[in-house]
């Protein structure tokens, strides 16, 4: 579903990625960790085709329409409530007005905010916000998924509700490539980890039945 | 390029920059009582002795289109970048153009709704006559604004994400915006002078080049601006 080869990308003097190679296949779940500035921005930017990178080639099957995108900015319309929102994006995506109006009924079921579909953005608070900005990257049935930090801001019961739904998502196929610094929220819902620094994957593998603890063992280890 | 989906991608961007802006009505509030108060001074201010009503009135009316457009164009990628959602206009399957057409659209009725107020204040300070040639007028004032719109909206574009958006915008567009300016102000003057339309049918062909070619190069040069 995704795949990316020989990344590499500067900002100046800075190497924001060095030779980045992997593969995310239908029902996986690539969770990348690393410290702030390690490059995991910049490889989701790549990855969605915002960032042209100097070196190597990233694909996504499907072109751009396939992506759906989470990230600690909502990119949602204040002035505008919840539905037209998800109106404005679904038709970007060219989403029919019959397939729009069920998948709005069930994201906006599956992350409980039915009673604010009609609310302006702007009125709710950020763990609403959050689960909108949730329900318009799903909005169009993207078949993978990129996640910049998306539990920022998620309270424990919303960041317990995510997972559960990125879980379901993968478990229809859904190839997923998450990127945190915090190795205690992605860890579970990972079949790969990448710990990246300075622009590099410092370690590359199937997650292996190991736990949040294990992956944060690992990880200390690594990075340091 | 698909011209229905882009026209209709355009459409969209566009419709939801107007619905933001009618609920929020931040710029349209600050850009009319702008204009009004641009009128209001240079009415009090003026000596009707020294420069007639008509000479001078073209260039207050541009002087204070240019500044309220300038007002709108600032705005119109700042809202994008409000919650990042320039990044999702930019992964969108849409061509990037409809994203510039879209703003295009949206500064245009932003401006328009500026100039409709601005009109009847200038014929009711100024006490010249607009209703004999109101055809002729709306026609120059269309034709003057989409040239200086659309290269606003691009630059607009290019100096969103950089420090000093505010300033480096009309430092930029000011030099685009002479030609169309000062033919639109030697317009302006034949028309509330009462001269015949063939005087400025060279100035109106002139803007609608203008805006051709500028329209032109803004639709195929911002894609290459937006990217990162």
């Amino acid at each position: 579903m995704l795949l990316a080869e020989g990344l590499r990308h500067s900002f100046g003097a800075v190497r924001a990625l060095d030779d980045v190679s992997f593969g995310v296949s239908s029902g996986q779940t690539l969770a990348v960790f690393g410290p702030n500035g390690a490059g995991k921005t910049t490889l989701l930017k790549v990855l969605a085709g915002l960032i042209l990178p100097q070196r190597g080639r990233a694909q996504v099957e499907g072109g751009r329409r396939a992506i759906g995108w989470i990230g600690h900015q909502p990119q949602l319309y204040g002035q505008l409530t919840v539905r037209e929102n998800l109106r404005f994006w679904a038709s970007l995506y060219d989403v029919p007005e019959s397939e729009f109006l069920l998948r709005k009924d069930s994201l906006l079921g599956r992350l409980g905010l039915q009673d604010h579909e009609h609310r302006r953005v702007s009125e709710l608070s950020r763990g609403l916000v959050q689960r909108a900005a949730i329900a318009r990257a799903l909005i169009h049935d993207p078949r993978v998924l990129l996640l910049d930090e998306p539990f920022t801001g998620l309270d424990r019961m919303a960041a317990e509700e995510l997972r559960e739904l990125l879980s379901e998502d993968a478990a229809e196929g859904r190839a997923s490539v998450l990127v945190t610094h915090n190795v205690d929220e992605g860890a579970e819902l990972a079949t790969h980890i990448a710990f990246m620094r300075a622009g590099r994957f410092a370690h590359f593998a199937p997650r292996a039945g190991r736990g949040p603890q294990q992956v944060s063992e690992d990880y200390r280890n690594a990075i340091a | 390029m698909q011209s229905p989906k882009l026209l209709r991608h355009a459409w969209t961007v566009a419709s939801k920059d107007l619905l933001v802006e009618f609920r929020s009505r931040t710029a349209i509030l600050s850009a009319a009582v702008f204009v009004v108060l641009v009128l209001v001074v240079f009415n009090f201010g003026r000596d009707p002795t020294a420069v007639s009503n008509v000479d001078l009135a073209p260039s207050i009316l541009w002087v204070t289109f240019t500044f309220a457009a300038i007002l709108a164009m600032n705005r119109a990628f700042q809202l994008e970048l409000e919650n990042q959602a320039l990044d999702g206009l930019l992964l969108a399957p849409i061509e990037r153009s409809s994203i510039y057409l879209g703003k295009l659209i949206a500064n245009l009725v932003f401006v328009a709704g500026v100039e409709l107020i601005g009109v009847p204040l200038l014929a009711l300070f100024f006490n010249v006559r607009v209703l004999p040639y109101l055809g002729p007028l709306l026609a120059l004032i269309a034709l003057a604004t989409i040239g200086f719109v659309a290269v606003g909206t691009l630059f607009s574009a290019m100096t969103t994400r950089t420090r000093f958006a505010e300033l480096l915008l009309p430092v930029l567009l000011l030099p685009f915006m002479i030609p169309p300016l000062s033919w639109a102000v030697l317009a302006t003057g034949r028309l509330l002078a009462g001269r015949p339309l063939s005087e400025i049918v060279g100035w109106l062909n002139m803007l609608a080049v203008y805006d051709i070619v500028f329209v032109t190069l803004a639709v195929f040069l911002f894609p290459a601006t937006v990217n990162e």
